[in-house]
This record gives structure tokens, sequence and C-alpha cells, in this order.
């Protein structure tokens, strides 16, 4: 099939970006949406041009580099889908099709379709952990049962990908569903409990330094999460964060 | 006149430096001696010609320091004078299960007060990295981690599905530490170093106590315990797991502790960087270039010891299961600096991927092993029903069970659909050749969930008090149970291949997926550089021939958690005077330039093709000749492709952009460039191992049922390969290896 593309690109941070048009004939169904762009980049190689450069390594939907708002939505229009798990049967032939990069303040654009996130990894930084050290005699792994259903909460929440896609989505750029996501996590193992409050009021207060927005439950970053984290989380952290708060 | 000034042609340069036309023409094609075309003849300035010869002065230096370190370490060695393998295994003396216990009581410590003077360099933030990085800072050590990913958490560790191994038996089923060490040391097809082995299975128990402490969430059972499942080539359940995601969160549990150190300021964290380069400072790793992918510039780090994380190869055949960024550059650099390379031919095909769809694929995804306590691998028996198949008259689903050959549970009854990964791809491989493949390239299998289906619902029928003849109730609550334990797994496939799997059964064939063979290292995990370690799959030694699943997560966080930050305190303690190392040395200066030299070359070579289009290429040479049967001809045709390869790529290879900016073609390129030399010694070593075992199938050497026969008489050694210059052979040492606990047997899951 054939596609009308129309990409971002932009050399670098400083510089201006705009959209270009590539027209790109024998796009076949069976591909990804990034081994599309691998063509587009492969034509444009043979060309002598600079190929797009995008965030990807796993393609397997799940170390969270893929982004890309396709069509104006975050990781495109299939629901639960990231990006490099996106296949173009999807799409129909002669179909005009936006690619841009995930845009917030608090992702600054590096180069074309490629945003800086690494304020998601200092977020982590501010209390995202359990302190505890690899001495080789910490205690059973089974001393302490976990019920089922806290254990498959708190791995549901921990399935969160960090891609970016809950701030590229919300109108407020707000990261409150990636923040929350982590503290659940550790907030619904007995393992948690130490740290909780410490850890809410850290991750919280750094995710407001990096300049994310308020949450104003919208439900969009649900909506368009590739991994289906739910919006209870965000619920979770609020409830956290005012105990702790309250305590403190 | 002015030397500087004055130009020579190449006639005049050859008859200056008394050396062949040739040589010159090459050197200006790799970039060592620039030259100027003046009316399309080439110019070489005096200039060049003085930096080209100073280089190599300088570089061939820094050879002679680490000879003279070889030599010195060679000589000290009893086993040298007997013509023996010239490094030291440094196997602790004693019974097989007081080793490890012993060693860490005598091995040299480094007080927490002298930590804090230490630096250490850690090339990857994978489980094995990631856990390294964080215990040494625990430990006290100041640490710097690099990946190139945008951040640590993406390393490819992440993609792991299945499960961890663990001693823990927790279900009561006989497991025991002898049991996984056995199993291993059997699974690897008696080509890994035992006491290497027996260490893993010791410290796998702590590795689940550890990961659990740190809020990993384990799958577990309505007890609130932790479940577990079973995995190829063993009798015992002792995977633990997260459904289809236990790399993701042993990964994040990595990751988690790192964070804690880096916001303590003992992890200095350096994501998009990529290291080009080993520095070697008077015999001993000193410290890595590393290019900044985001502005392209060359930084200089300096440690008292280097550590590398840097996974495996699998990527030299273009198409696997690993990320796409997954490479050898850091492994090979080291190798190409003295790190000798163990056994690159053991590879591990994985039986269950989902099969190539096309020519613009970019990489094979995989569906856990995990899948095989409940699928059932089958092919028709008829190929009039694989010809209806292809014609698409025949659903698979219409086969009759009795016109089905689940050939596994044929050929090996003991362990069935369980046997482990080589043997079920080569079985896959034999049914296909032989013409019963089920897709339209011949190339695939089925993989089906039928009659767990119903097993599962009917339990669940029968355990609710409903209606087990009910066959639709059955079907689906049959269904739930599948769907609970493998439900992402199930949408990736239907994702990729638009096909229901709780329907109709999967496709699955085999592909490339880890690699057993690696950097060289001896029981300290320390390579043969001296301060240069290498951890988790870019390391050679555990899983000898043939990795058992769900074995690498637990290598990979055995070595960063409980193994490297102990033993390389043994070679620390000596450097606790040493003081900063400092990066305005000489031979940070040449590692440096060397780089560059590397980069300037593809961004002015004026080439037309893609990087892609060779490293396809070499896929494809890797793939037909190297890949899952082997033989002497075709091994002995991809060196000669392999070398008509490198050359062709040198030539025409077209990378576009700047060197100064974020350029991917660029970095793919150089690893590219790497790949191929890894690939000429992986096709040599697998001509020398005139034997099969595990993963490496020599088609000469098979019994008559088609099984690999292994050569313990003639082939029961390690082959760690030297570095002998771009212009030579490298030159292949023999580390014998020893069963004292494990009776050599040959291997059988019938
Ligand atoms: C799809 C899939 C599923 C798997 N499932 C299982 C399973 O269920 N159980 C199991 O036991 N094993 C499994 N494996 C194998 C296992 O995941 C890997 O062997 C293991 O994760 C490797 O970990 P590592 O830390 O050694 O390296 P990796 O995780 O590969 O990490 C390598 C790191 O090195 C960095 N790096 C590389 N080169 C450079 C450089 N030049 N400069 C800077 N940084 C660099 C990367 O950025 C990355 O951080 C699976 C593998 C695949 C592909
Ligand atoms: S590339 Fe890893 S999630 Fe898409």
């Amino acid at each position: 099939m054939k596609l009308n593309l129309k990409i971002w690109r932009q050399k670098n941070k400083d510089s201006k970006g705009k959209v270009h048009d590539y027209e790109l004939d024998g796009v076949e169904e069976d591909m990804s949406f990034l081994e599309m762009l691998d063509f587009l980049n492969n034509k444009l190689l043979n060309e002598g041009q600079e190929p797009v450069a995008f965030d990807h390594d796993c393609r397997e939907g799940i170390c969270g580099s893929c982004s890309l708002f396709i069509n104006g939505v975050a990781h495109g229009p299939e629901r639960g889908t990231t990006t490099c798990q996106l296949h173009m049967r999807k799409f129909k032939d002669g179909e005009t099709v936006y690619v841009e990069p995930f845009r917030a303040k608090a992702f600054p654009v590096i180069k074309d379709l490629i945003v800086d996130r690494s304020s998601f990894d200092r977020i982590q930084q501010a209390g995202a952990y359990i302190s505890v050290n690899t001495s080789g005699n910490t205690q059973d792994a089974n001393t302490i049962p976990i019920p089922k259903h806290n254990a498959d909460e708190a791995f549901n929440a921990a399935t969160c990908i960090g891609c970016g896609a809950c701030v590229a989505s919300c109108k407020n750029s707000s990261a409150m569903l990636f923040t929350s996501a982590k503290v659940s996590q550790f907030s619904l193992l007995p393992q948690g409990q130490v740290e909780r409050e410490s850890r809410v009021l850290n991750m919280v207060n750094q995710m407001d330094l990096e300049g994310f927005g308020a949450c104003t439950n919208t439900g969009a970053c649900e909506a368009q999460c590739p991994k289906g984290i739910s919006v209870k989380n965000i619920a979770r952290m609020n409830r956290e964060y005012l105990l702790a708060s309250v305590k403190k | 006149m002015d030397n500087g000034l004055k130009m020579f042609s190449i006639n005049e340069l050859a008859e200056f430096l008394n050396v062949s036309k040739k040589t010159i023409r090459r050197h200006i094609a790799s970039g060592k001696i620039e030259s100027t075309k003046v009316g399309g003849v080439h110019r070489i300035s005096m200039n060049s010609i003085n930096s080209f010869l100073n280089i190599n002065k300088d570089i061939a230096q820094v050879d002679a320091n680490i000879n003279k370190e070889l030599l010195r370490k060679a000589l000290t060695n009893d086993a040298h004078k007997k013509n023996l393998f010239p490094f030291e295994s440094r196997v602790p003396e004693g019974k097989m299960e007081d080793k490890w216990n012993n060693h860490k009581r005598k091995i040299n410590l480094v007080s927490p007060a002298n930590k804090r003077l230490i630096d250490v360099i850690v090339v990857g933030t994978g489980l094995a990295g990631a856990s390294a990085s964080a215990t040494l800072a625990e430990l006290g050590y100041n640490v710097k981690s690099f990946c190139f990913q945008d951040s640590s958490r993406r390393a490819h560790s992440i993609a792991a599905q299945g499960g961890i191994n663990a001693a823990k038996n927790y279900q009561g089923d006989g497991d025991s530490v002898y049991r996984l060490f056995y199993d291993t040391v059997k699974g690897g097809d008696y080509r890994s170093r035992e006491a290497n082995v027996h260490r893993l299975a010791e410290v796998s128990t702590n590795i689940i106590d550890q990961c659990v402490a740190q809020g990993v969430p384990f799958a577990r059972d309505y007890g609130g315990l932790l479940d577990n499942r079973s995995f190829g080539g063993v009798l015992v359940s002792r995977t633990f797991y997260a459904k289809g995601q236990t790399g993701q969160q042993l990964l994040l549990g990595a990751y988690s502790a790192m964070n804690r150190q880096v916001n303590r300021g003992k992890i200095k964290m350096y994501a998009r960087h990529e290291m080009l380069e080993l520095v070697i400072v008077g015999g001993k790793a000193r410290g890595i270039i590393a290019r900044n992918l985001i502005t392209g510039k060359l930084e200089r780090h300096s440690a008292h010891a280097v550590v590398i994380a840097s996974g495996g190869y699998g990527n030299v055949f273009f198409l696997s299961t690993n990320a796409m960024g997954s490479n050898v550059t850091a492994a090979w650099k080291i190798h190409k600096k003295g790190a000798y390379f163990a056994n690159p031919c053991f590879t591990q095909i994985h039986p269950t991927c989902i099969p190539v769809s096309g020519e613009n694929q970019s990489k094979l995804t995989l569906m856990s092993e995990s899948l095989r306590n409940d699928g059932r691998i089958w092919v028709p028996k008829k190929k009039e029903d694989v010809k209806k198949i292809l014609e698409k008259k025949l659903k698979p689903t219409d086969i009759d069970e009795s016109d089905r050959d689940y050939y596994l549970e044929r050929r090996y009854p003991a362990f069935g659909n369980l046997v482990p990964r080589d043997v079920a791809s080569r079985a896959a491989k034999e049914r296909c050749d032989a013409g019963y493949g089920v897709n339209k390239t011949g190339e695939a299998v089925y993989l089906d969930f039928q009659s767990a289906i119903l097993r599962y619902g009917k339990e669940q029928a029968y355990s609710k008090g409903l209606d087990v003849k009910n066959n639709s109730l059955v079907e689906k609550l049959g269904k739930e149970i599948i769907k609970q334990k493998y439900g992402n797994l199930f949408e990736m496939y239907e994702k990729i291949t638009d096909e229901n799997p709780y329907e109709t059964p999967m496709m699955i064939y085999p592909a490339v997926h880890y690699t057993m063979g690696g950097v060289w290292v001896d029981y300290n995990l320390m390579t043969t550089v001296p301060g240069c370690y290498a951890i988790g799959e870019a390391n050679f030694s555990d899983h000898g021939a043939n990795r058992l699943g769900a074995s690498a997560l637990m290598q990979g966080l055995a070595d960063g958690y409980f193994v490297l930050p102990y033993t390389i305190g043994d070679y620390l303690s000596s450097d606790i005077r040493t003081g900063k190392i400092s990066i305005d040395t000489k031979e940070f200066e040449i590692a440096e330039k060397e780089a560059l030299r590397k980069l300037s070359f593809f961004i002015d070579n004026k080439g037309s093709k893609p990087v892609d289009y060779f490293h396809k290429k070499l896929g494809r040479i890797m793939w037909d000749k190297c890949g899952m049967s082997r033989n002497k001809l075709e091994l002995k045709d991809a060196i000669l492709e392999i070398k008509k390869l490198k050359k062709d790529f040198y030539k025409n290879v077209f990378v576009p952009g700047e060197l100064y900016d974020y350029n991917e073609e660029l970095a793919k390129a150089g690893r590219v460039a790497d790949f191929i030399e890894l690939g000429e010694l992986f096709a040599r070593d697998a001509l020398e191992r005139e034997e099969s075992c595990g993963g490496h199938f020599r088609e000469e050497h098979q019994t008559k049922e088609g099984e690999a026969l292994r050569d313990d008489e003639n082939f029961n050694f390690v082959s760690a390969w030297e570095f002998k210059g771009s212009e030579s052979n490298p030159m292949l040492h023999k580390e014998k290896l020893i069963f004292d606990s494990v009776e050599l047997k040959s291997r059988s899951y019938k």
C-alpha cells in the first residue's frame, strides 16, 4: 500500500522543527509501524539523505523506548499497543499519517522524533526503591506470605514500561499515572511499608520540580497507556500522599 | 624543504617506507593514512605520514605493555611450562561444595574507607550490569555505569519473559543445589566449567530472597507463597516468574537498587553513551572511551577496574530475538586489547519463535519456553494434509489426532515437549526440512494449546461443581486459565500474526536467541586483561554449549549481586594507594584517536549502501552456514564470504550526517564492523570444533538417529581465542575442562 507520511523533522533541541511530507509506496500489511519507518529510512539512505531519527530497541512492547504520536494519538490507533507492536494492517491504502514526537515541557525534543525522558528516571531516583542491601543473608523469600490479590495488583502496577504516553496524552502533561504506578506497587507490598511515606512525598516533589502538570482527572492517560495501567493508582497515590503529608 | 609541505605519491611512499603499494592503498582505504586527491591521484603529506607512524608506534607500545603483563602471568604459571592454557582459571581447591565459601573466606578485602578511593566502570545496565553497579555502590565503591539506551531501565534484559531458576525446592519435588548444578552441566552438554556452575546453583537461592526484599512482584499462589513453573531439560519445578514479564520485573528491581545509589551519589549514570575503546595503562584496564550519543562527542572515563556487562551477540545473525541495539562492540573491543574470546560458535537457537514473515522484517519475537509447559508441538503426519493447509483447504484444527505427529513426544518420551532448546530446535528443523513445515516458507510447526485448555477446563468445572461434559463451558473455563498464565504472550502473538491462538494453534519456528560464547573469564570473572571483568551474557562461563531456560537471568543476577562485587576486591585490594587515574595521559589520547579515526572513516567514506544492507548480508551467511547445523565445507565458505563482505563494507558503506551529532547510522556502522569481525571468528571456531555438542551441531558428527555426537577425548575444552592483529589469524588456546563431581555421559532425554 501507499502512504502519505507527514513526519516531524528537527535537527536538534535548539533548532526549529517542521513537518516534512514523504510519499511511501510498497508498504506491506505485515510490517510493524517501525518497520515501515525502517523502510522509509532505507529509501532515504539510498537517496543519500539523512534518515528519520526515532527511539526503539526491544520492538516487543516492553522496553518503553518507542514513542511517537501517530495521527494525534500516543502509540497510534490500536488500544493497548506500543508503536513497535502496531502493524500496518491497521492503516488503509492512500491514508495520510502524521508522525510526531511525544510533546511535553518535561520531554524536550533531542532530534526528529526523539525526546529526552530522563525526567522519569529522576522521579524514580527520588524514592522508587526499597532500601535493602545485597548481603546474601536476606530473609527467606517465603517468610512473609503476600495475599495473591495484593501481589497481582502490585504486579499490574509494576508493568508500566515508562514510555511517557500518559504524559504525552494528558492536556496538562501530568506524570501522575507513571509516578503513581510505582508508588502503588510498593505500597501494596509488605516490603514497601517502612519507607512508604517518604517515598510518596519525595517522588511527588520531584515530579513537580521536573515541570510536569497537575492531574485534572481526564483519564486520557489510562485510555492511551499501552499497558493498561489503571487510574486507580492515581487515587491510591493521592491517598498515600495525603496521609503522608498529615503525618509529616 | 619544509617537510610538512612535501607531498608523496603512493609509489614514493611505498619506497620510502619499504612496503608494497598495496599496503599503502589499504591504509588509505581504512583511513589510517590520510590522503588528499589532486587531479584524481593520491597525495600524502609528511604530517599525515608522521601521525600514522606515531600512532602505530604508540599502539605498538601499548600492545607491548599488555603483552608484558600477559607474559608475566604466563611465566608465573606452572601450567605454561607444561605448554597448557596460559591463564589460570583460579578455581579454588577443595570439595566442590566448599570451593566458593573457602574462596570468599580467603579473598583479599578492601576496607570501607578505602573503597571510597576506588572507581569502577560498569558498561551495561542489564540484569548483570545493574545488579553489579548497585551492589558495588552499596559496598562503597564509586561507580560509573553506561548504557546506550535513553535509560538504564530499557536494557535488553527487560524483554526476558519466562522466568528465573533457583534451587529453593519450595515445591518439595526433590530439587537441590546439586540437582540444579547437575542439570545445568548436563544441559550445557558438558562444556562448562564445573566450579562456576556449582557456585551459580549455590547463590541462586539468595537471588530470590534479594528480589523479594526489593519488592519484585513474583507470581504467588492462593496461600500467598511463591509459585513455580517448569522449564525445558529438567524434571522439577524451580522457575520463579512474574507472568510473561519476569525480566522486566527483575530488571526494574535492579534498576530501583541502582536508583537508590544514584540518589546517594554513589552511582553516576551515563545513559545514551556507547563505549568504543578500552584504555589500558601499565598493563591494566584503567578506563574507557565512550561516545555521547546525543552530542556525538568522545569522552574519556577512568577507573581502577572496568566491568563489561554488555550482553550477548546474537544480532550477528541480523534477525534474532535480541533487542535491535544489542551488539558485540564492547566485548569485541576488549578482545582486540587482549581479552580472549571463548567458544564464539556456541549459540542458542530457541525453538519457539514467531516465524519470519517477510523481507522487511527487522527482528524476531520469542514465544516464551514456558508455553511448552502446556503447548504440544506437532506437524501433520501426511504430506497431503500439509499441502491442503498451505492451499487453505484445511485448517489445523480439522486434522484428526491420529494424523498428527507430536514429534517431540514421539522421539523423547521422557521429556516430551520439555526437551532442552537445542534438541527441540533441531527436531523442528528436521521435520521442516523433510517437507512438513506448515506455512508458506515451509519453516513453521504448530504449538497447540487445545489439550491444555480442555484439561484445565475440566479441572475448573469439576472444582466448581459444574457440568464437566458441557464442552463449550469447559473450553471457556480452560481458556480463562490459559489467559491468566500466558495472557500477554497470546496477545503479543495475535498482534504480530493477526491470528487468535486461543482458537487456532500458534505457528512457531526456531530463531537465534542467546549466545553461550563470550569473553573468557577466570573464576573471579576477570578476563585475560588485568582489571577488566566480564559478567552476564557477555562472558562465556556457565552454560557450556547450551543454556537451559530461565538460567540466563539467574546467571546475570548471580554475577552482579553475589559474585563480582566480592571477587573484584581481590584485585582492587592492591589499588588502594593508586589514587585517581588521570585521563590526561598518552594512553587515553591514543585510545581516543583510535575511536575518532574509525568514526571519521565512516563519515568520510564515499559509499552508497546503507549499513543494514551489510548487516543483513552477514546475517544470511551466518544463518545459512553457521546456523542450526554446520559442516566443514560451508564453514570454510562462510569464512571466505565474510572476508569478502568486509572488503565490500569498508568500500561501499554509506553513513550520512555528522560525527558530532545524534547519528544512529554511525553507531550502527561501528557495531556492524565489529559483528563482521566476530562473524569470522565464529565460523573459524565452529570449523575447529570437530564434534557436535549442545547448540553446536556438526553434520559430520551425529549418531544414526541424528543425535549430537560429542567427542570428549579430543574436544573437552573451552576454545579461547587470542586476537593477533587484523592481518593475522587468531590463536586458539584450550582450557581443559575437568569434571570431578559429574560423570561425563552422553546426554539423553529419551
Ligand atoms: C526475548 C527474550 C526472552 C528471554 N527470556 C529469558 C527468560 O525467561 N529467562 C532467562 O533466564 N533468560 C531469558 N533470556 C535471556 C536473558 O534475557 C539475557 O541473557 C540476559 O537478560 C542478558 O543480560 P545482561 O545483563 O548480560 O545483558 P543485557 O540485558 O543485554 O544488557 C546489556 C547492556 O549493555 C549495554 N551496552 C551494550 N553495549 C554497550 C556499549 N558498547 N556501551 C555502553 N553500553 C553498552 C546496553 O545498553 C545494556 O544496558 C531471554 C532473552 C530474550 C532475547
Ligand atoms: S521498542 Fe521497546 S517498547 Fe517499543
